[in-house]
C-alpha cells in the first residue's frame, strides 16, 4: 500500500535577528501534532539500524510508535529505560552521525527526526509533571563513588542506583552537569532542563557532593577506602592554546573561560550577577567545532557587532554539527575558512587589538584522514579584533593521575581504560568519557557510562565478567 | 557547612574569618588556597589558606576588601555561612631544610606567607620573617608571624613602626650584615614581589613568589589565571600558585590583574550605593 509522503517536520524556532540578542532557547520544539506527523514517517523496521547507531541503545522504533499513538508519556518512559537524560540528548546529540544517518527512511527521503522526537517526548513528560521514579532493585549494600557530575558520571550514577547500589557523586564545581552546565550555552541547552534531568538522577537516590575536587579534597586512594568501586568521569578540562605570540593579552580567552563566565557564572547578567565578562565589538573565535559555534553565538548575544570564526581547514572538515554552523551563520557569524592566526597584536595596556593571519590551502590527508592545511606563502594579513576566543580543543586534566598511585595514562595524559568494561589499571577503579577518549560528545560519554556501570555492578557483586578479560593479567603487571 | 565561627577586623578593610571546613582543614598543606563564593550570584574568589586547625575542623581566611565581592564577604558575620568553599587548590609549598630562609610578606601578603613560614620552620629551617605595611595600623599577624619564625623584622612605608622603608630595604641590610640567605619567599602586591626578586637576583638567592591572578574555576579548566614563567605559559591554579620569582613576567601579570577594572568599579559603586538596604542571604 503506498504511504502518504510526509516531509521531515521542522521545529519552529526564534527568528535569527531576534534570537541573536537573547539567551532563550532557539528552537521551540515540536507541537504534539508535528511530533505525531513526524513519528508517522517511521517505518518501524523489524531490525532497526537506528538502535545500533545509538551509543546507549534506545529502543527508537518503540518510543516513536508510542508518540505516533499519542502516548507521549509512555514514549518518555521508554526513552528513560536506556537513557536518564533524554531532554539533553534530544538537544545536543549529533543524531545525523548516529541514529539518523542509518535510518532507512533516509535512503530515499530525509531520515526520521529521531532527536527532535526524543526531545519532544522528554519535554512533554517534564512540562506536564509526569516524571516518575522507576522501580529500583533491592539495596545491595554496596557503595560507589563517581568523580565528576557530567554526562558520563550522571549516567553511571543513575544506572548503579537503579541496580540498588548506594551512589555518591563528587563534583568539583558548585553546580551539577559538568560541560552541560558550564560549556553548552542556555540558548542551546536551557539550564532548567539540565537541572530537571539531574534532579531525576537525584530522585533515583544519588547523592551529589559539590565543591569536592578529587585529588586535593580527597584522593582516589582515600575514596577507595570508603567505597566498593569508583568511576572517574572528570572530562577534558584543560584548554589548549595556539602557542602563538600575544596569547596572554587581555581579551584573549579559552572557550572554556568565556563560556564558563557566561553560562555557569551568568556573566551575561552582570552586574546583577557578580562575575564580569569583557564587552566586545569585534570578536574572533579560533576553531571549527561545536564549542567554537557556541562561543561565537554567545559573543553575539553579549553584544558583539562582528564575530568571525577563524578555521584553518575548509567547511567540509569543520567538526561542528551542520545545524550549529547553519544557526551561527543565520545569526550573522562570518566564517573565515582556510585561515590560521599567526600572532595576536596588543596595545600598551596589554589588550588585544589585532590578529595576524595567514591563508591556508589543503594538502595531503593527515593522521586524522582530513586534508592537511598548508600555509600559502606571502598571504599574511591583519584583522582588527578586541576579543579572541581560543576554541581548539581540550586535553586531560592531570590532577587525578598525578595524585593517584598506579593509575596509568597514555602519552596525552588520558586515563587508560578497557574499551568494554572501562576498568583502569587500578582494580575497582573505572573511567570513561572525555578523560579517556579525549574531547568528544555528550552521548559517547554516556555510552561509556553505561558500559562502566555494568562492569562496576559485576565487580561489586562478585559476578564474573562474561568473557575472560585480560585485565587480571594487566593488574599483576602493575604490581 | 562553611559556617563562620570567628570574625575579626585586623586593620582597616582587612578581615579574618575562621570557617568550619573539617575536610579542607585536614587535607590542606602550606601554600594552598580555596575558592569562596559568598552567595548564589557571587563570583568565585581565590583566597590563600592562612591557617588551619584540624581538631576544630576550621580554616582561616584573611582578605582585604577591595571590590564588591570581598566587601560582600566582609559583611558576613559569625554564624553566617559562605555558600561555597572549594579546596584545597594548587600545589603545596615545596618544603625541605634549605638552611636559612627569609620569608617576606607585604601588606595582605603576610597572610599567605604565614603557613609557609610555619612549614619551613617545621622542616628545620632558620626562618627570618620580614613583614611590612604602608603604616602601623595596616600591619597584620605580627604575633603569629613571630611564632612562625626565629627572627622577625618589621618595616612600614611611612616609618610609623619598625624600619622606615620597604621590606626589601630590610632584606638589603640583612645581606649587607653578611647574613647568608639560602631561600627567599616573597608574597605581597606585585610591585613588592617584583622589587624583592630584582634584589635577590643580584645576590643569586633562589626566590619563591605566590601569585594571585584572576581565576574562575581554579581547577585548570579555564586558563584565566595564566602567567608567563620562564617564557612559558603556566596556569597558576594547577601549576602554582608558587613559582620561581626570577622567571615570572610581572609586567604581564599586572596587566592581566587589571582586565576587569571598569566592571569592578561599576559593581563596587552599585554595591556601596545599595549597601544600606542590602541583604546577602
Amino acid at each position: 500500500m503506498p504511504r502518504e509522503k510526509i516531509p521531515r517536520q521542522q521545529m519552529p524556532e526564534q527568528e535569527a535577528d531576534v534570537r541573536r540578542h537573547n539567551f532563550k532557547e532557539v528552537p521551540f520544539g515540536f507541537t504534539p501534532e508535528l511530533a505525531q506527523r513526524e513519528a508517522s514517517r517511521c517505518l518501524f523496521c523489524k531490525k532497526p539500524k537506528c538502535v545500533a547507531g545509538c551509543p546507549v541503545n534506545i529502543d527508537i522504533p518503540a518510543f516513536i510508535r508510542l508518540i505516533k499513538e499519542g502516548d507521549f508519556d509512555g514514549a518518555a518512559k521508554k526513552l528513560k529505560e536506556e537513557n536518564a537524560l533524554p531532554a539533553i540528548c534530544g538537544r545536543v546529540c549529533p543524531q545525523e552521525e548516529q541514529c539518523e544517518i542509518v535510518c532507512v527512511t533516509g535512503i530515499k527521503d530525509e531520515p526520521v527526526a529521531i532527536g527532535r522526537l526524543e526531545r519532544f517526548a522528554a519535554d512533554y513528560e517534564r512540562d506536564n509533571n509526569l516524571v516518575t521514579i522507576p522501580k529500583k532493585a533491592p539495596a545491595t549494600g554496596k557503595k560507589a563513588a563517581i568523580v565528576g557530575c557530567g554526562p558520563a558520571g550522571l549516567t553511571v550514577a543513575g544506572e548503579l542506583a537503579k541496580l540498588g547500589h548506594d551512589v555518591t557523586i563528587y563534583e568539583a564545581l558548585h553546580q551539577p552537569g559538568g560541560v552541560l552546565m558550564y560549556g553548552i550555552p542556555e540558548f542551546r541547552l536551557p539550564k532548567a532542563i539540565v537541572n530537571a534531568e539531574v534532579d531525576y538522577v537525584k530522585k533515583l537516590g544519588v547523592e551529589i557532593i559539590y565543591n569536592a575536587v578529587i585529588g586535593r579534597y580527597l584522593t582516589v586512594d582515600e575514596l577507595q577506602g570508603q567505597y566498593d568501586s569508583i568511576f572517574l568521569g572528570t572530562g577534558a578540562g584543560l584548554p589548549y592554546f595556539m602557542n602563538i605570540p600575544g596569547e596572554n593579552l587581555n581579551g584573549v580567552y579559552s572557550a572554556n573561560e568565556y563560556l564558563t563566565r557566561s553560562n555557569l557564572m551568568r556573566a551575561y547578567l552582570f552586574p546583577e550577577y557578580d562575575t564580569p565578562v569583557v564587552q566586545s565589538k569585534k570578536v574572533a573565535v579560533l576553531g571549527g567545532g561545536n564549542v567554537a559555534m557556541d562561543s561565537a553565538r554567545t559573543a553575539l548575544r553579549l553584544g558583539a557587532e562582528e564575530v568571525n570564526i577563524i578555521y584553518r581547514r575548509s567547511r567540509k572538515e569543520m567538526p561542528a554539527r551542520i545545524e550549529e554552523v547553519h544557526h551561527a551563520e543565520e545569526e550573522g557569524v562570518v566564517m573565515q575558512l582556510l585561515t590560521n592566526p599567526t600572532e595576536l597584536l596588543g596595545d600598551e595596556e596589554g589588550w588585544v587589538k589585532g590578529m595576524r593571519c595567514i591563508r591556508m590551502e589543503l594538502g595531503e590527508p593527515d593522521a586524522s584522514g582530513r586534508r592537511r592545511p598548508v600555509p600559502i606563502e606571502g598571504s599574511e594579513f591583519e584583522i582588527e579584533v578586541d576579543t579572541v576566543v581560543v576554541s581548539i580543543g581540550n586535553g586531560a586534566n592531570p590532577l587525578i593521575p598525578q595524585t593517584t598511585e598506579g593509575l596509568d595514562t597514555n602519552k596525552w595524559g588520558n586515563i587508560i581504560a578497557d574499551d568494554q568494561t572501562c576498568v583502569t589499571s587500578k582494580p575497582g577503579v573505572y573511567a570513561g568519557g572525555d578523560i579517556v577518549i579525549g574531547a568528544a560528545t555528550v552521548i559517547l560519554a554516556m555510552g561509556a557510562g553505561k558500559q562502566a556501570s555494568q562492569a562496576m555492578h559485576r565487580y561489586m557483586m562478585g559476578i564474573p565478567e562474561p568473557e575472560p578479560e585480560p585485565k587480571d593479567d594487566k593488574k599483576d603487571d602493575k604490581k | 557547612m562553611n559556617k563562620i565561627v570567628m570574625k575579626k577586623v585586623l586593620s582597616e578593610g582587612v578581615k579574618e574569618f575562621e570557617i568550619e571546613s573539617p575536610q579542607i582543614a585536614k587535607s590542606r598543606h602550606a601554600g594552598q588556597f580555596v575558592i569562596v563564593r559568598a552567595n548564589e550570584k557571587g563570583e568565585r574568589i581565590p583566597l590563600t589558606i592562612a591557617d588551619a586547625n584540624v581538631e576544630k575542623g576550621t580554616i582561616t581566611l584573611i582578605f582585604q576588601e577591595v571590590g564588591k565581592s570581598t566587601m560582600l564577604m566582609g559583611s558576613f558575620n559569625e554564624g553566617d555561612s559562605f555558600l561555597d568553599v572549594v579546596g584545597p587548590l594548587g600545589k603545596p609549598t615545596h618544603t625541605e631544610n634549605f638552611g636559612t630562609v627569609v620569608c617576606m610578606g607585604g601588606g595582605i601578603g603576610v597572610a599567605p606567607m604565614h603557613p609557609i613560614a610555619q612549614a619551613l620552620k617545621q622542616a628545620g629551617n632558620r626562618v627570618i620573617a620580614i613583614i611590612g605595611a604602608r603604616s602601623k595600623e595596616l600591619l597584620i599577624m605580627e604575633d603569629r608571624i613571630k611564632a612562625a619564625s626565629h627572627e622577625m623584622h618589621i618595616s612600614t612605608d611611612d616609618g610609623s613602626f619598625g624600619v622606615h622603608g620597604f621590606v626589601t630595604d630590610v632584606l638589603q641590610s640583612l645581606i649587607d650584615k653578611g647574613e647568608k640567605v639560602d631561600l627567599c619567599v616573597a608574597i605581597g602586591p606585585v610591585p613588592m614581589m617584583n622589587a624583592s626578586c630584582k634584589l635577590t637576583k643580584q645576590y643569586d638567592i633562589p626566590t619563591v613568589v605566590s601569585l594571585n591572578p584572576i581565576m574562575v574555576d581554579g581547577t585548570g579548566m579555564c586558563g584565566a589565571c595564566r602567567v608567563t614563567v620562564g617564557g612559558k605559559t603556566r596556569f597558576v591554579c594547577v601549576d602554582g600558585p608558587e613559582f620561581n620569582g626570577h622567571e615570572v613576567d610581572f609586567v604581564e601579570l599586572v596587566k592581566r590583574q587589571r582586565a576587569y577594572l571598569p566592571q569592578e568599579r561599576e559593581a563596587r559603586e552599585q554595591y556601596q550605593h545599595e549597601c544600606g538596604h542590602h541583604n546577602h542571604h
